[in-house]
């Protein structure tokens, strides 16, 4: 499959720098560093600038790898950066998020018999490149068509719709619930893996392209669908992630110090409660916690919390490692920074003190039995295996579902029945008419690119719609 | 910026209301639904229940008592100046039916939270009997407003400086007596909800509590404000805030409403510094 034969005298994988773990489980700094324009004109010379490139199908917005990396590697930051643009509007954010190793490098040639290419580390290093530099693409507005386009949501979804529509000549305006827009991206993924201000300078250049973003409307209660269309929107697209948290329903989760992800994230990064009193929302700053669940969201609870200065923080999962969902970075990091894992674990009850904050639970040993459905092992428990573990605060990553709030607003709109929205696989049309949707609010918690993927296909249909209609299914 | 239109001190320093100019908002809001709102970049999101809206004006008005950090911040901002973000309307409207009777109990600046409830009530023609009390004289706010939409008005205060010296629930037991009531709607503290509840439940009357737990997004993303009610798990920006009195756990919302005492207190300190150098 490979054009050619790797060269001779292998240059091995450029790793880039970071900050030390004992020094970065005290603070809320970028982990990773960066690499400098040497080492980043040094990994780019490793592609092999393959003419049919396998990683592309990698990518779920197609970006042209090799022709980015080779302009790395010929030094024109400027002009890598323009052709990621063409395809990517938020290179910086996924350059540093993607899950690399399952799409684009995972394909790589190189990977066969060595290390792939580090696509998502060059990716990010254009981007930091171009906004430290203050580089600029060329307005890549087409001609004004006079539709209107509504985005509900400012997650990765959202934005890439905003970005495709905005570039094709529609008026685009997104909706956002938060004070914030992002998403996950502002409330859920801590600063030191994304920081704050990388987020809003990507969405400050969709507002610069002519994308309208307005704040503090949650759709279906300050403006419902059936509203925006009678304002003269020609199309919706449904993006509101899947923000419902799960909890365990297990006796004292009411208690002090019990809390879902979702609620510590936030406190911790859109509402910066890390920097209390300076931010005026409170965090618990627990010393023994408790983390249930082993998903990325469980390592960025747990990584948080030994932030915030916990002396112990713990994974407790019911599974064994090898089931864990997080990706294996995150896993890494998460040990390198001291957190420990207590697999094979379940929580059957809280306990608490009389002013009713959490001091402990008890849990019970689990042993693998049959695979169930998912084909993993099913975790069962171990009979008479109880065993008492101290924590004073718990935090609950066991996974999220679908938020109705939106969804039981409209009419018709068919969901399955997991409260998830059914839209078209290829091109997001829900059925209704005019209305599309894609990210996690169609497919259940997935990954930041692959909601931009189906944010891509969602655009290219809604054009056509809303240019004559030729690709309507 | 949401902008300020017109404030007022109801009690000197401590009750403050505010209107807003809001108009996505103000179109769209019903009575015993709040909004959350956050004053500047560092700021926290409060919920406040909208005392009143204004459509035309494109208005709603809040009315809150000053309590720690960021009610404190909010009694700074005046007119001409205004709210980074105001999000709403959240939470379910009140259920507004006709029963015949009903009585209206409200604590403090829980009467700005029931005086649209009322009006509703009222509206559909029902009558209505008021009980409102606070601590003091001074606390006591919405009497001539609640005036006007009830048949029958009591004012209560804890020290006896206006009105029956002592609990609104000591009337309530009155009306009990005297009356047939078909609803019963109690906004206060959760303390004199809970023993509202309490008092009405020998008597089969329905009654209805608005919930104030910690709220964060007010969406029903963070189960921040979950609330036990029937043995359930609720949440009460989208559930409520209003529930069947009789069926809440009062005792573990109380607690769960300390949970960030210490911050509390830290952070109004910070903040009194910041103020008087
Ligand atoms: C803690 C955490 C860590 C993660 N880490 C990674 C990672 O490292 N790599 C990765 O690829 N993926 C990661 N993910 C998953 C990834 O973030 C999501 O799959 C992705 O963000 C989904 O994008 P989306 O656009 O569908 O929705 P979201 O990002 O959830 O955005 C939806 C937006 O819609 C808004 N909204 C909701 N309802 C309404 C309404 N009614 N009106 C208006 N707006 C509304 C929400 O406020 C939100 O801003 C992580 C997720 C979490 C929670
Ligand atoms: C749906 C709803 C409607 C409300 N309507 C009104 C109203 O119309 N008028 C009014 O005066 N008050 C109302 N409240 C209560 C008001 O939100 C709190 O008094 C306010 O948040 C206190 O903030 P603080 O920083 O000034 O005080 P803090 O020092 O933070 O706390 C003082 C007290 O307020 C409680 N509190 C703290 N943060 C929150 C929060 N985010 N949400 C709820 N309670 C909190 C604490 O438990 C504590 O007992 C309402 C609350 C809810 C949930
Ligand atoms: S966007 Fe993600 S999948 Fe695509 S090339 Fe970049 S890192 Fe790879
Ligand atoms: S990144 Fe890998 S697969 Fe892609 S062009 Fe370079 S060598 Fe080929
Ligand atoms: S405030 Fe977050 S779920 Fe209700």
């Amino acid at each position: 499959m490979a054009e050619k034969e790797p060269v001779k005298e292998k240059i091995p994988r450029v790793v880039m720098p970071g900050q030390k773990p004992d020094i970065r489980r005290r603070n809320f700094d970028e982990v990773p560093l960066g690499y400098t324009s040497e080492m980043a004109v040094e990994e780019a010379s490793r592609c092999l600038q393959c003419k049919r490139p396998p990683c592309v199908a990698g990518c779920p917005v197609d970006i042209d790898i090799p022709a980015f990396i080779g302009h790395i590697r010929a030094g024109d930051f400027d002009e890598a950066i323009k052709k990621i643009w063409e395809k990517n509007r938020l290179p910086a954010i996924c350059g540093r998020v993607c899950p690399q190793e399952t799409q684009c490098e995972i394909r790589c040639v190189l990977g066969k018999k060595g290390e792939p290419v580090a696509i998502g580390n060059l990716e990010r290093f254009a981007a930091d490149f171009a906004r430290i530099n203050g580089i600029e693409g060329a307005p890549l507005r087409q001609r004004p068509t006079r539709k209107r386009v509504a985005v509900v949501g400012s997650g990765p979804a959202g934005l890439t719709v905003a970005g495709d529509l905005i570039a094709k000549g529609h008026e685009v305006t997104v909706f956002e619930a938060f004070h914030k827009p992002g998403g996950v991206l502002v409330y859920g993924i801590p600063e030191f893996r994304l920081p704050k201000e990388i987020v809003f300078a990507e969405v400050a250049l969709l507002e610069k392209d002519g994308v309208d973003i307005e704040c503090n409307m949650v759709v279906g209660r300050t403006v419902t669908l059936d509203e925006l269309f009678d304002e003269g929107y020609d199309a919706i697209f449904l993006g509101v992630g899947a923000g419902l948290p799960r909890f365990m329903d297990i006796p004292g989760e009411n208690l002090i110090g019990i809390m879902s992800a979702n609620e510590y994230l936030t406190r911790a990064n859109l509402m910066k409660a890390y920097r209390f009193p300076e931010y005026d929302t409170p965090i618990r700053r627990g010393k023994n916690v408790a983390v249930l669940g082993a998903g990325n969201v469980a390592m960025d609870a747990a990584r948080t919390a030994i932030r915030l200065g916990a002396d112990e923080a713990r994974i407790v999962y019911r599974r064994s490692r090898q089931e864990m969902p997080a990706r294996a970075a995150e896993i890494r990091h998460a040990e390198e920074e001291g957190i420990e894992f207590l697999l094979l674990t379940n929580p059957k009850r809280f306990l608490g003190d009389d002013s009713g904050h959490v001091v402990g639970m008890e849990c019970l040993r689990m042993e693998l039995g049959e695979p169930d459905a998912s084909g993993r092992r099913r975790p069962v428990p171990i009979e008479g295996s109880e065993f008492g573990l101290g924590c004073d605060l718990v935090v609950v990553a066991v996974g999220s579902g679908a938020n109705p709030l939106l969804t039981s607003s409209i009419k018709g709109l068919e969901l399955n029945r997991w409260g998830y929205i059914e839209a078209d696989p290829e091109t997001g049309k829900t059925c209704l008419e005019g209305v599309w949707a894609g990210g996690d609010i169609v497919t259940g918690s997935a990954t930041v690119i692959l909601a931009m993927g189906a944010g891509r296909k969602a655009a290219d249909s809604m054009h056509g719609y809303l240019t004559g209609g030729r690709r309507l299914p | 910026m949401f902008e300020i239109v017109k404030r007022e001190e109801m009690a000197k320093g401590t009750v403050i209301l505010n209107e807003i100019e809001a108009p996505r908002i103000a179109r769209k809001a019903e009575p015993g639904q709040f909004v959350i709102l956050k004053a500047n970049e560092t700021g926290e999101r409060i919920p406040l229940t909208m005392a009143r809206t204004d459509p035309e004006r494109g208005t709603i008005t809040v009315i809150y008592m000053v309590v720690g950090r960021s009610t404190a911040l909010f009694r700074e901002l005046r007119v001409g100046e205004g709210y980074q973000d105001v999000i709403g309307p959240l939470g379910r409207p009140a259920h507004l039916d006709r029963v015949g009777t009903v009585v209206c109990v409200g604590g403090g600046t829980g009467v700005a939270v029931l005086y649209p409830i009322t009006r509703g009530l009222k509206q559909l023609g029902n009558r209505v009997i008021s009980i409102i009390g606070a601590r003091t004289k001074d606390l006591l706010i919405l009497e001539d407003e609640m005036k006007a939409i009830s048949d029958e008005l009591h004012l209560c205060t804890d020290d006896g400086s206006y009105g029956h010296h002592g609990f609104v629930t000591d009337v309530l037991k009155t009306v009990l007596e005297e009356e047939t009531v078909g609803l019963a709607v109690a906004v206060g503290p959760v303390l004199m909800m809970k023993f509202v509840s309490e008092i009405t439940r020998p008597y089969n009357v329905k009654t209805l509590v608005s919930l104030n737990p910690i709220m964060i997004d007010g969406t029903g993303m963070c189960g921040g404000c979950r609330v036990s009610v029937d043995g359930e798990n609720k949440f009460a920006c989208i559930d409520g805030p209003e529930f069947d009195g009789h069926k809440v756990d009062f005792d573990q919302l109380m607690q769960r409403l300390q949970a960030y005492r210490q911050e509390e207190i830290q952070s109004l300190e910070a903040h009194r510094c910041r103020l008087e150098p």
